[in-house]
């Protein structure tokens, strides 16, 4: 049983990473129907910027950051990965938002390699060890030993959400992005700007990955260039089971994703864990595109 | 212009079988290389360029017949030339295999779809034990004919291009066949097709088995040049490599792809020290050519003979109504 | 003699009753309508005969043979072809090769006829392009053969797509909308394009119109549906001076 709720927890912690990633997957995709390849690459970024951030900040390697210097970075590296997301959108997406469905996907990958590849041009290709260390305590929870460290990321990743979910409800922005995703073409005819809108859910998107990609720098302790290549894959993976442009489901989709995962390795060993998430990716598109939440689309033969 | 093309044609064929002769070693392999890839990429072409599917995991077929023969040949000690059509057989399943799922699937769909497959080969490659694990299968016997034992970097460049020169025959002759047509009607507009009595299903695998296979070819070849192989080289990047390939040199054109294919290998020789930078330039020049000349470098002409003033030509004929 | 037989046919999304108890036949040689207001369920009923819906209830026959749960593609190879109210074209692809996509379902050549280029294919291949050429010649725009699909004109884009549906040698031609976008002269043109088609080549036409001149000159029996259900036919006299399809087009007179 105790190793039933660690396991669990472990799930969550890594299905809070998911989930983060999935938002900025399933918002784009909802709003401009481009499955963002780059996404999980800017996940990658948030960590190496966080990286920097926090070696610049204490010039001691960040051991002895305190929670706001921690805070001040976190919300750094965010505004800083969020506005490259726009610039990614401004450059390399906007010109071909009327191009076939091939030409933009193969810009998205396109995208996703300079990232990747400029990041080990300027950080180099070694992984790095993240200049922080959080301490181990933690409290007994029903024989469980969870670390503030892995409470910490669980109650920020959920604040994070709950912050977006009423950015879409109760903001005007969040109006129109629903808006935008339903017609564009009626949205610009009502005077909103298409434009900006689509620029702010990059900005959105990025902004959550980065804040994962700190976490999960902090939380693994090595970060490296190619980092986001497979978890943008599954953090892909959890937008589908939530069915994607749905972002509750994206935010369900990635905890599920995380717990099973951890059951996965558990049993079968961490070897097989990716051909897990894998499976689940293919068996939904193929059989409930829709994803859990998704509603049921017209039969076609 | 036309009446040229069959002598040019043949001429460079010379050429390239006189070039061995006159490259170092160190050229010779890189050129070795390009035929492998030019091999790849006219099987991605049948898929990408001619029906309209994006396969991000197209490595995964170079993988299906690199592994065929390296186990058939090391581990059941046959000869190379028998492991070929177990290949071909091993891959054109893969291929359905893969197919079969994502023929209802969108093309983004479609594209995460076939990199999960891709990348699920090279778990298994990499966790089997049938596969030599990470370390992958070393030993892999040279092949002979008759007595003649293959085993210098000209006979593999021989063998090699042979099997270019049949690729691009079967690829060019296959796309101007009633199949070929039948692959570009889907890309163009596949309820349309479906509507003219072309059964998408089938087409479509027929597609992939067919592009599968080629690409078996390839990996087939590249096990017994190289005597060892490892799951690394059938990873995500190697499909892009080979998607970069086909898009630079223009979907669907043989000449195209060819030229894509030596650029993508030729060029990073030619920036040698400035290695770390060749996959970044990659991914840039993926987003320049989209942007300003998504067509590629050498486009499909799709048999048209356009001219540029269509407008106008016969004024009097018909009123257009955009609707 | 009826080629086509509709029999109580029904289609539903989810609650919405698109198409409603419909039954209707199309005589062997006939040039046949169906009529109705804008969103009367015209083209549905298209799509379930063609494959590309499937109909939630009821029977759909073509020369005795049953159509419901075949694929589009089957359908066609039945011998019925359609053209689509908003052209649906291979538009980077030339005339010639448009045409030739009606000719798939009538060869067989597979992968190993075209990489070996086999005598049976090259036979294939040359009857293939003369029955193209033949549909080109037959619609007259002969001229535009080697042009790309997309950059012809409007009306000959519409006659484009009546020519790639006969190459099908079908046996009932479907036409949805056909004079949608034509000027005076071209729906003209398609008048006598039609009635070649039933006298030259014996098939049997039936198409969706709006434009009720063209409707009146060359249609020979009309079906009128509204709102999914069929509230008249019988000849252009006999429905056009029917009260129930006077209201659907005008509105009761209260209204006006």
């Amino acid at each position: 049983m105790e190793i039933f709720f660690q396991v669990l927890i472990d799930g969550l912690v890594i299905g809070a990473f998911y989930s983060l990633i999935a938002l900025g997957y399933t918002m784009v995709y909802g709003i401009i129907k481009l499955l963002n390849f780059a996404h999980g690459d800017l996940y990658m970024i948030g960590a190496f910027v966080g990286f920097t951030l926090l070696s610049l900040f204490t010039g001691d390697g960040g051991v002895n950051t305190g929670i706001l210097g921690l805070g001040v970075v976190f919300i750094g590296t965010m505004i800083i990965v969020g506005f490259l997301g726009m610039g990614i959108e401004r450059i390399a997406y906007r010109p071909l938002l009327l191009a076939p469905r091939l030409s933009i996907l193969i810009t998205a990958i396109g995208v996703s390699l300079s990232l990747e590849y400029s990041s080990m041009i300027g950080w180099g290709a070694s992984y790095k060890v993240y200049p922080i260390k959080l301490p181990n305590d933690g409290i007994q929870l029903l024989g469980t030993q969870i670390s503030f460290a892995q409470m910490g990321m669980i109650v920020l990743s959920a604040l994070l959400m709950l912050g977006l979910r009423l950015f879409i409800d109760k903001t005007i922005y969040g109006k129109a992005m629903r808006a935008i995703a339903l017609d564009q073409t009626a949205c610009s005819l009502m005077g909103v700007n298409v434009h900006r809108i689509i620029a702010l859910t990059f900005f959105i998107g990025a902004f959550l990955a980065a804040g994962a990609g700190i976490m999960s720098g902090i939380y693994y302790g090595t970060i490296n260039f190619l980092m986001g290549f497979t978890i943008g894959l599954k953090a892909f993976t959890a937008a589908v089971l939530g069915g994607i442009g749905n972002i509750t489901g994206a935010m369900l989709g990635g905890l599920v994703l995380g717990i099973l995962e951890a059951f996965g390795t558990f049993y079968m060993g961490g070897s097989w864990k990716d051909v897990l998430a894998f499976g689940i990716l293919i068996l939904f598109l193929v059989f409930k595109p829709t994803g859990i939440l998704g509603a049921k689309e017209m039969e076609r033969m | 212009m036309k009446k040229y093309k069959k002598p040019s044609l043949f001429l460079l064929v010379i050429c390239m079988f006189i070039l061995p002769f006159l490259l170092n070693s160190y050229w010779l392999d890189v050129l070795t290389l390009v035929l492998f890839y030019v091999v790849l990429t006219q099987g991605l072409n049948i898929v990408v360029g001619y029906t309209g599917l994006l396969d991000l995991g197209y490595a995964a077929f170079f993988a299906v017949g690199a592994y065929t023969t390296a186990i058939l040949m090391t581990t059941f000690h046959w000869s190379f030339w028998l492991t070929l059509p177990v290949a071909f057989l091993f891959a054109a399943i893969a291929g359905v295999i893969i197919g079969t799922p994502t023929l209802r699937l969108r093309s983004d769909y479609l594209a995460i779809v076939t990199l999960g497959f891709g990348e699920i080969v090279k778990i298994l490659a990499t966790n089997l034990e049938i596969t030599g694990s990470a370390s992958g299968i070393y030993g892999i016997p040279r092949p002979a004919i008759g007595s003649y034992i293959m085993a210098s970097q000209k006979d593999f460049y021989f063998l090699i291009l042979i099997v270019a020169i049949i690729s691009i025959i079967a690829v060019y002759r296959l796309g101007h066949s009633r199949i070929g047509r039948a692959w570009v009607y889907i890309r163009e507009d596949e309820d349309a097709a479906e509507a003219m009595g072309i059964n998408r299903i089938k087409l479509k695998l027929l597609s992939y088995a067919t592009g599968a296979v080629i690409g078996s070819f390839a990996g087939s070849i590249f096990a017994v040049k190289m005597s060892a192989i490892a799951p690394l080289s059938f990873s995500f990047l190697q499909s892009v490599m080979i998607l970069l390939a086909v898009v630079l040199g223009g979907l669907g054109s043989i000449p195209g792809v060819v030229i894509g294919a030596a650029l993508v290998i030729i060029l990073p020789e030619l920036l040698r020290g400035v290695e770390d930078w060749r996959y970044l330039i990659f991914g840039v020049s993926l987003v320049i050519m989209m942007i300003f000349r998504p067509q590629g470098i050498w486009p499909t002409k799709n048999n048209t003979e356009d001219v540029d003033d269509i407008e106008t030509e016969d004024p009097n004929q018909s009123i257009s109504i955009s609707k | 003699m009826s080629l086509l037989t509709v029999n109580q046919l029904k289609l539903q999304f989810g609650g919405l009753i698109a198409v409603n108890d419909l039954s209707f036949t199309v005589e062997k040689n006939s040039i046949s309508s169906i009529i109705g207001p804008n969103g009367a369920g015209k083209t549905s009923v298209f799509n379930m005969i063609t494959g590309f819906y499937r109909p939630t209830s009821g029977a759909i026959e073509l020369d005795g043979i049953s159509l419901v749960n075949r694929k589009p593609s089957q359908i066609t190879t039945l011998g019925m072809a359609r053209t689509f109210q908003n052209l649906r074209l291979f538009p980077n692809l030339t005339v010639l090769d448009n045409v030739k996509s009606g000719m798939h379902c009538r060869t067989k050549q597979t992968v190993w006829g075209a990489l070996l280029r086999t005598k049976s294919q090259r036979e294939e291949e040359r009857l293939i392009e003369e029955v193209a050429l033949e549909c080109i010649d037959f619609v007259g725009i002969r001229k535009y053969t080697k042009r790309a699909a997309k950059n012809l004109p409007y009306g000959a884009q519409r006659y484009l797509e009546i020519a790639r549906a006969l190459a099908t040698r079908p046996k009932l031609l479907l036409l949805d909308e056909p004079a949608a976008g034509l000027n005076y002269e071209e729906k003209q043109y398609l008048i006598q394009l039609i009635r070649r088609i039933r006298d030259e080549y014996n098939i049997t036409v039936l198409m969706i119109e709006h434009d009720m001149g063209l409707i009146k000159q060359i249609s020979e029996q009309i079906t009128v549906i509204d709102y999914g259900c069929k509230i008249a036919e019988g000849s252009p006299e006999e429905v056009l001076n029917n009260e129930k399809v006077i209201e659907a087009y005008l509105g009761k007179e209260d209204v006006i």
